[in-house]
């Protein structure tokens, strides 16, 4: 169970991340059937294509940073209970069998707490899964990725997917070097209960908040749970994710990523940001969340909206196979609408992030690994299957197949949609290491305890990112 | 200074060979001692004083654990003082003291000395492995399993609703003004057994004519317990408060297995702030600052209860 949670936690933490998504997304979708903008469920892609994707510089193949043919150990640092990178492992050592993996793992909270060691030691990975990334590349412990993105050419794949993992001399994420890779891309909005829907007359998903309020207030007089989600301070403040959707909803995506960014004087406190919390403290008032909110911890939110308790559920897509698995065919998934009919939808989401140790043995293996993870069809299509986010990678990839009735479709489809609109954000909850644990979580659960306003919560989480940010 | 006696002493000589006899023979002896407890020594210096000097030294420098520590006096001190947060997490645990300490060790010398007095056999024996129970299961099963019973369907609100209380639900470890108290109710629960069974180990030791002097003269339980029990249990009650005082002050897992410190840093304290301030924000100076507070905050408030239970009994 907290493994599971930990692998969220990692997700939303996750640092970097803006249009990556949505523009890999739209790519894909357009180079399998652009004449169709429909949700491209499944697009059915021309096999013979795959190779090409597979090796996107063929032309420069023999320079290529590679795994070479001699024997090589791969020291890789993974987060328990999280699938994709032992699947993409086990596959990368069937096709490169030259490769054996020494993968050691650890829950995500402890990691972390533990990376900075694990890198600074004399058994440095050479690849880990990086909870955040800004100190470290600071620190002088991530091996600068530029070169190798020159040489891969993954610098010239849709651009946002880099800037997410790119930081600045200056501390600043989104430009500068690059320091991670994403293996893939989560998307965050929100999820419904088909059928509890159905009851309140739902038959599109909402096109504006105001059409989105009128359902929640539907599902209230009607005896539902409006939303399900969670608030112990053990798995972390749910409602972030309900806040930060309203924040893109009734104002700009830019500030927010500048905040996350830890760009110059940036703030949460901004006019349209106060409007979001209102909102946000507005539901919170008419009862649309669990009242035991504060005590639900994730894992328990996510199986009681499988067992039918809350019509919607604000979650990321690595929620897909557990939501999947306990409501077969009765999940759907919708981004967070605009205020205003003429706006677009917005979303957050996060590159699960892979870094390598500056102390790695064998930084061009893992590079090597980090390409194929985004080029190769069979690595592409665990990516989907597994995690349920986006691969991204190249502009001209092919999208994986996925399961019919499998709430993916709907989250796949979303990406294309949130990258025409470049609405796309990392995570509040990722702009400085414990902002989440100090800032976001106390200050909202004592919103839901009626101990703080709008106005209070947004004050009290930018003075604690600012006593983060001077230390 | 045995090595260098010269023999050419004259009258002196069996005297000083009987000295240098002895000198030696509790030189090996010392030697043997201090061998014997050289491994505990080591574990204790490399695992205690060791950390202990590092984290005061640390408390001067700001320093994220990688890069080069900056010194910076007194000012991580001064930030502790200053910020509301960390001051609060003091609060919160002088609370914690009411629940891991008071209760328990009254609770600990009621329940002892009425298992003394009224079920010295097989029952006795059950109702001691019961109380002890909580010291041997996991903290963090535990905590799991409390989380569940205090849930908003768990098993006490079950109960509540049963009996007609069904208005005084709620989700006690996510509330406010409960938080805290349920936090200290597992407290109670992990070492009322410990206390019981200490004071109880002590009971056995009060000469028995005692108490039955007490019953012939009409004593009965209240009467006993106060004027033989307690005042002849001073040096066990003086442990279980050192004991339970600072399991309070320095909580820090059945804290973090419950509710990690919320809601809104309701129920955080300095250990939980300890451990965010040096792994997850990398701030490891402020984070010994605190711990060096809390550690002198312990010693201060274990001092009385020491030269108390130490003094009287004396």
């Amino acid at each position: 169970m907290l493994t599971h949670w930990s692998a969220r936690g990692a997700r939303r933490r996750a640092p970097l991340m803006p249009l990556a998504v949505a523009l890999v997304l739209v790519a894909a979708a357009c180079s399998s059937n652009a004449a169709s903008p429909t949700p491209a469920a499944t697009p059915t892609p021309a096999p013979a294509q795959s190779d090409a994707a597979q090796t996107p510089a063929p032309s420069t193949a023999a320079s290529l940073p590679s795994c070479g043919t001699g024997p090589v150990t791969l020291r890789a640092f993974f987060e328990t209970g999280f699938d994709i990178p032992f699947k993409l492992s086990d596959e990368f050592k069937k096709q490169y069998p030259n490769v054996t993996w020494d993968i050691s793992q650890d829950q995500f909270s402890n990691l972390i707490n533990e990376t900075p060691r694990v890198l600074a030691g004399d058994l440095a990975p050479d690849l880990i899964r990086l909870p955040t990334m800004v100190s470290f590349a600071k620190q002088g412990l991530l091996k600068n990725l530029d070169d190798y993105a020159a040489a891969f050419g993954w610098d010239k794949w849709p651009v946002p997917q880099l800037n997410q993992n790119r930081v600045a001399a200056d501390g600043t994420r989104g430009s500068g070097s690059l320091y991670a890779m994403g293996i893939n891309y989560s998307l965050t909005g929100i999820f419904y209960n088909k059928k509890l829907a159905a009851q309140i007359g739902m038959t599109a998903p909402p096109k504006t908040l105001a059409e989105l309020d009128g359902l929640l207030a539907k599902a209230k007089s009607a005896g539902l749970l409006p939303i399900m989600e969670w608030g112990s301070a053990k798995s972390g403040m749910g409602l972030a994710f309900p806040l930060q959707a309203l924040m893109a909803s009734v104002g700009p995506v830019g500030p927010i990523n500048d905040w996350i960014f830890q760009k110059k004087d940036a703030t949460i406190d901004t006019p349209s940001n106060l409007v979001a919390a209102q909102h946000l403290e507005q539901w919170i008032k008419s009862g649309y969340f669990p009242k035991d909110i504060n005590a639900i911890e994730y894992t328990d939110a996510a199986s009681r909206f499988t067992k039918g308790e809350g019509v919607f559920t604000f979650n990321g897509d690595w929620q897909n196979a557990g939501y999947d698995t306990g409501l077969p065919g009765n999940v759907g998934f919708f981004v967070m609408p605009p205020a205003d009919a003429s706006g677009s939808p917005a979303a957050m989401s996060a590159p699960l992030t892979y870094g390598i140790a500056a102390k790695a043995k064998n930084a061009d293996c893992a590079a090597f690994f980090l390409n194929w993870v985004a080029t190769n069809p069979a690595a592409r299509q665990i990516d989907v299957t597994v995690g349920g986010s986006n691969p991204g990678g190249p502009a001209d990839a092919t999208m994986p197949t996925v399961t019919a009735g499998s709430v993916t479709n709907d989250t796949l489809a979303a990406g294309p949609v949130i990258g025409k609109a470049g609405n796309s954000m990392d995570f509040i909850a990722n702009s400085t290491s414990s902002i989440f644990a100090q800032g976001w979580t106390p200050e909202l659960q004592k919103m839901v305890g009626g101990k703080e306003d709008a106005a209070g919560l947004l004050k009290a989480v930018q003075a604690e990112y600012l006593r983060e940010l001077s230390q | 200074m045995t090595s260098t006696v010269t023999p050419d002493r004259g009258p002196m000589t069996s005297a000083v060979s009987r000295w240098v006899f002895n000198s030696r023979r509790i030189r090996r002896e010392t030697i043997i001692g201090w061998l014997f407890v050289a491994p505990a020594l080591l574990m204790y210096a490399v695992f205690v004083l060791l950390p202990l000097l590092l984290s005061i030294a640390y408390s001067f420098f700001r320093w994220d654990g990688i890069t080069p520590a900056t010194w910076v006096g007194l000012k991580n001190y001064q930030t502790v003082l200053e910020v509301p947060d960390l001051l609060g997490t003091i609060f919160n645990a002088f609370k914690l003291v009411i629940f891991f300490s008071f209760i328990p060790v009254t609770l600990g010398l009621v329940v002892a000395s009425v298992i003394h007095r009224v079920a010295n056999g097989r029952l006795g024996a059950v109702a001691r492995t019961v109380l002890f129970l909580p010291q041997v299961i996991p903290l963090v099963a535990a905590g799991i399993i409390w989380g569940w019973l205090l849930a908003l369907s768990g098993l006490v609100n079950q109960i509540l609703s049963l009996v007609g209380l069904g208005g005084a639900t709620r989700a006690w470890l996510g509330d406010f003004d409960w938080a805290l108290p349920a936090v200290g109710l597992i407290g109670i629960w992990v070492l009322l057994g410990f206390c019981t069974v200490l004071l109880l180990t002590g009971m056995t030791k009060v000469d028995p004519a005692l108490f039955e002097s007490a019953r012939i003269d009409g004593a009965g339980w209240f009467k006993e317990f106060v004027s033989i029990t307690v005042p002849l249990l001073r040096y066990e009650i003086g442990v279980c408060f050192t004991v339970t005082v600072i399991a309070a002050l320095a909580a820090f897992d059945i804290v973090y297995v419950s509710t990690a410190g919320g809601p809104g840093n309701s129920t955080a304290v300095p250990g939980i702030q300890i451990y965010i301030l040096a792994f997850t924000e990398q701030r490891i100076g402020l984070a010994s600052a605190l711990a060096v507070m809390l550690m002198i905050l312990v010693v201060v408030a274990i001092l009385p209860i020491q030269w108390l239970s130490r003094e009287r009994k004396g």
